[in-house]
């Protein structure tokens, strides 16, 4: 059962409102965080090899000289 | 033998495709499960006759507290075996959970502060439980920071699984803490071997939370892990690979 009749109700809550959303809010930052940050990681370190696999080929294609 | 599955586990290459496909289904589902408890438990869950509004903060505290506790046993756990075995997946599971724990045991302190001070009339009280477990999260740091001090991967794997390992003992401590200590913190609400101290309609949402906490650490341990193997493995072909290939997939 609802236990609130209103919005601003259920945002007071009798005057525990801010310390109920507070706690809610530092726990949903904490849970995006937990799976933003290894996502990131994992795209930059992507970026990361493909920058130096670009690099690589750039050398080679440079040092194909003849050798004899 | 049955021990090829054990092998395999050790390889991160093997274990990195296989949990693709249960990233989805564990995403979902903790996310809809969080969704469920948090709106059940702030909206429809019966107000507290003692303590009114500021109860519903258990719905997160209690789970985080939970999952910090559990969390350091998968963190120990697989400290141990990639001491033991020398397991690579083991120690990049173990960094990984140090990380989730060191998150999930400060959510539950700011929480329990937060509620602490409309209950109690303080944010903050050296009470056994409490302390207990500020020493977990600094365990947690420990073993980040031993994670960050070597230059070589191998010493600091070990070095931080010596002390998780040690770090144990503090465990029974924080479950007895508020037996052996009857100071401020209430004891356990949910009682596995007796009658919960809590009614059935406060008691259920309460439930769906430490499900859904469970599920989604499940999944922040596998996100994080996977991206601690591509980090390790960089240098081989196969993540190369991945990396011209995937822009956007798992």
């Amino acid at each position: 059962m609802l236990q609130f009749e209103s919005l601003s109700e259920l945002w007071n809550m009798a005057g525990h409102g801010p310390y109920v959303w507070a706690c809610y809010l530092i726990t949903a930052i904490a849970i995006v965080y937990l799976l933003v940050s290894p996502l990131r990681r994992r795209r930059q370190l992507f970026e990361q090899l493909r920058r130096q696999a670009r690099i690589e080929a750039a050398g080679q294609s440079d040092a194909r000289r003849p050798d004899f | 033998m049955g021990w090829q599955w054990f092998h395999r586990l050790g390889s991160p290459r093997w274990f990195y495709e296989k949990s693709s496909a249960w990233i989805p289904w564990l995403a979902v589902l903790s996310i809809a499960l969080l969704l469920w408890g948090s709106v059940w438990g702030l909206a429809f869950a019966p107000t507290d006759f003692k303590q009114g509004n500021s109860y519903r903060i258990i719905y997160i505290h209690v789970p985080a507290a939970f999952l910090s506790l559990a969390g350091y046993y998968v963190m120990a756990i697989s400290g141990a075996i990639g001491l033991i075995w020398k397991m690579k997946l083991a120690d990049m599971v173990m960094k990984s959970a140090a990380v989730i724990g060191a998150v999930l045991t400060f959510v539950s302190l700011v929480t329990g502060a937060v509620w602490g001070k409309p209950t109690w009339g303080t944010w903050w009280v050296w009470d056994a439980r409490i302390t207990s477990m500020l020493v977990l999260f600094f365990l947690y740091l420990g073993v980040i920071a031993l994670q960050e001090a070597y230059q070589q991967q191998d010493t600091a794997n070990k070095a931080s699984a010596i002390l998780a390992l040690v770090g144990m003992v503090n465990i029974p401590i924080i479950y007895k803490s508020v037996d052996w200590w009857y100071t401020l913190h209430q004891p356990a609400t949910i009682k596995f071997t007796s009658e919960s101290t809590i009614h059935p309609s406060m008691l259920y949402p309460l439930l769906v939370m430490v499900i859904a906490f469970y599920l989604f650490y499940a999944l922040a341990l596998l996100l994080r892990t996977r991206s601690e193997i591509l980090y390790r493995e960089r240098k081989t072909r196969w993540v190369q690979e991945l990396a011209e290939a995937g822009k956007g997939s798992h």
